[in-house]
C-alpha cells in the first residue's frame, strides 16, 4: 500500500472488487439468516449502513486518541452504542420488522465487517475517506444481501417484495425459505461469482 | 418433575432441534473457517462451550440483579439518590447490548489468562481459539436469548432461573460442537474429491452445510411431541 487509495476509489472498491460478503467472507450470519425475504434484507442492510457509517466516522475522529492495546474494546463499545440506537429506532418506527429481525439486530455488534473496517480503514484515515469507505462497503453488503434474498424469495414464495412475480401455479420451493435454502443459495451464488471473476 | 422435563426439553432443543449453527446461523465464521480438521473443530467446539457457559452465567446475574426493570441491586443503589417509588421502576435494559459485549470480552480475556497459567495442557488444545471467540455471534446470541426469557415474560414466576440458562448455554455449545465436528469430518474426506474449481473452498462448505441443515430439519417438532408426551394437558 505505497499510495493510499482516494475516497472515490475506496467507495468503488467496496461495492464489487472487495465486496464484503462475496470476496472477504465477512458478515456471514446476517447474510444467511435474514435473506428469506427482500423487506427484511433491505431493513438489515439499512441498519448495517447506519451503524457502519457512524462507527467509521466516530472512530476516524478519535483515531489520534486511541491506545493500540485498547483499540478493539473502543471499537466494540462504539459499535454497541450505535447498534442500541438503531435497535431502538427500529422498535419505535418499524415495530413488526423489529420483532421479525429479533436478535439479529443486536448481533450487528459482532458483525465482522464493521470491526474490520474500523481496524483497516477508519483508525488510520481522515473522516471523509472513512465515511466514503463505509458507504461503499455497506452498498456492497446491501447488494450481496439483496441478491441472495431475491433468489430465495422468488423461488421460495413466487413473490418479490411481497408482489407476485411468478404465476400462481408456481409450486413454492419451501426449502428456499427455510434454513437449508440459505446455505444452498449462498453456496451456489458464491461459486457463480468465483466462476465469473475467473473468466475475466 | 416438570422442572426436570423442562430442563431436558431446553437441552434437546438447543443441541439438536434448533441447532445454533444450522438453524439460527450464528457462529458461521468458525463453522466455515476452523472446520478443516476434526481435532481443530473439536478444540473450537470445546472453547465455545466453555466461554458460552461462563458468559451465560454472567449474563444471567447481570440481567437479574442489575438490568431488568426493578432489579434489586440497581433499585438499592438508586434508592440513595431518588425517592423509593422512582427507584422501584428503574429499568436499565437499554444498556444491555453494551454491558453484554463488555462482559463477554472481559470474561474471554480472564479465561484466557487463567487457563494459560493453571492448565497449560488445556491451553495448548484450545487456547489459540479463545481470542477469536469474543466476536463469535453464538455467545452474544445465547446471552440475548437468556435476556429475552427473563425480561420479556409477563409473569415473573416464568422467568428463567440460573439452571435453565446454564442448560441452554452448555447444550447450545454441545450443538455447536456436534455441527462443527461433523463438518470437519466431511471436509477431511472432501479433500480427496475432485471438486469443480469455482466451488472449491467456502462454496462447497456452504453447500455441505445446507445438506446438514436439511438433515437436522428432521428433528423439527420432536420437542412439541415430547412435551405433550411428558406433560399431558
Amino acid at each position: 500500500m505505497a499510495d493510499q487509495p482516494t475516497a472515490t476509489e475506496r467507495f468503488i472498491q467496496g461495492i464489487l472488487p472487495e465486496n464484503p460478503v462475496y470476496r472477504q467472507m465477512l458478515g456471514l450470519c446476517p447474510t444467511l439468516a435474514i435473506t428469506n425475504n427482500m423487506k427484511a434484507a433491505v431493513t438489515m442492510a439499512a441498519s448495517v449502513t447506519f451503524v457502519l457509517f457512524c462507527a467509521n466516522v466516530v472512530t476516524s475522529l478519535i483515531r489520534n486518541l486511541l491506545k493500540p492495546h485498547l483499540r478493539i474494546v473502543v471499537f466494540t463499545l462504539t459499535i454497541a452504542t450505535f447498534v442500541t440506537i438503531a435497535d431502538r429506532l427500529l422498535a419505535a418506527y418499524l415495530y413488526q420488522m423489529s420483532k421479525m429481525l429479533g436478535p439479529y439486530i443486536p448481533l450487528i455488534i459482532v458483525n465482522c465487517i464493521i470491526i474490520c473496517r474500523c481496524e483497516v480503514c477508519a483508525s488510520k484515515q481522515s473522516v471523509f475517506i472513512a465515511g466514503s469507505d463505509a458507504l461503499g462497503q455497506s452498498l456492497g453488503f446491501a447488494l450481496a444481501l439483496s441478491s441472495i434474498a431475491a433468489v430465495r424469495e422468488i423461488l421460495g414464495t413466487g413473490m418479490f417484495f411481497e408482489l407476485r412475480v411468478l404465476p400462481a401455479a408456481w409450486p413454492d420451493w419451501v426449502i428456499m425459505a427455510l434454513p437449508p435454502g440459505a446455505f444452498l443459495t449462498f453456496g451456489v451464488m458464491l461459486a457463480a461469482v468465483n466462476w465469473i471473476s475467473s473468466k475475466k | 418433575m416438570s422442572y426436570l422435563a423442562d430442563i431436558f426439553l431446553i437441552a434437546l432443543s438447543a443441541a439438536l432441534i434448533n441447532n445454533f449453527v444450522l438453524y439460527y446461523f450464528v457462529g458461521i465464521c468458525p463453522f466455515v473457517g476452523v472446520s478443516k480438521r476434526v481435532e481443530m473443530a473439536l478444540g473450537m467446539g470445546f472453547a465455545v462451550t466453555f466461554v458460552m457457559t461462563i458468559a451465560a452465567f454472567l449474563c444471567w446475574i447481570i440481567t437479574t440483579f442489575i438490568l431488568m426493570p426493578g432489579a434489586p441491586l440497581s433499585k438499592w443503589i438508586a434508592g440513595f439518590f431518588v425517592p423509593a417509588n422512582v427507584a422501584a421502576g428503574i429499568d436499565l435494559t437499554i444498556l444491555s447490548y453494551i454491558v453484554y459485549i463488555f462482559a463477554i470480552a472481559s470474561s474471554v480475556q480472564f479465561v484466557e489468562m487463567y487457563v494459560r497459567k493453571f492448565f497449560p495442557a488445556l491451553y495448548r488444545s484450545f487456547g489459540v481459539f479463545l481470542p477469536l471467540i469474543t466476536t463469535n455471534c453464538a455467545i452474544l446470541f445465547a446471552c440475548l436469548t437468556i435476556m429475552s426469557k427473563i425480561v420479556g415474560v409477563d409473569n415473573p414466576a416464568d422467568a428463567w432461573d440460573l439452571g435453565r440458562s446454564l442448560t441452554l448455554a452448555i447444550f447450545g455449545g454441545v450443538g455447536f460442537t456436534i455441527a462443527i465436528v461433523i463438518m470437519g469430518g466431511i471436509r477431511e474426506d472432501l479433500e480427496l474429491c475432485d471438486i469443480p474449481k469455482p466451488f472449491q473452498g467456502v462454496a462447497i462448505t456452504l453447500i455441505v452445510g445446507g445438506i446438514l441443515a436439511m438433515a437436522f430439519m428432521g428433528f423439527t417438532g420432536v420437542d412439541v411431541g415430547l412435551r405433550n408426551a411428558i406433560m399431558p394437558l
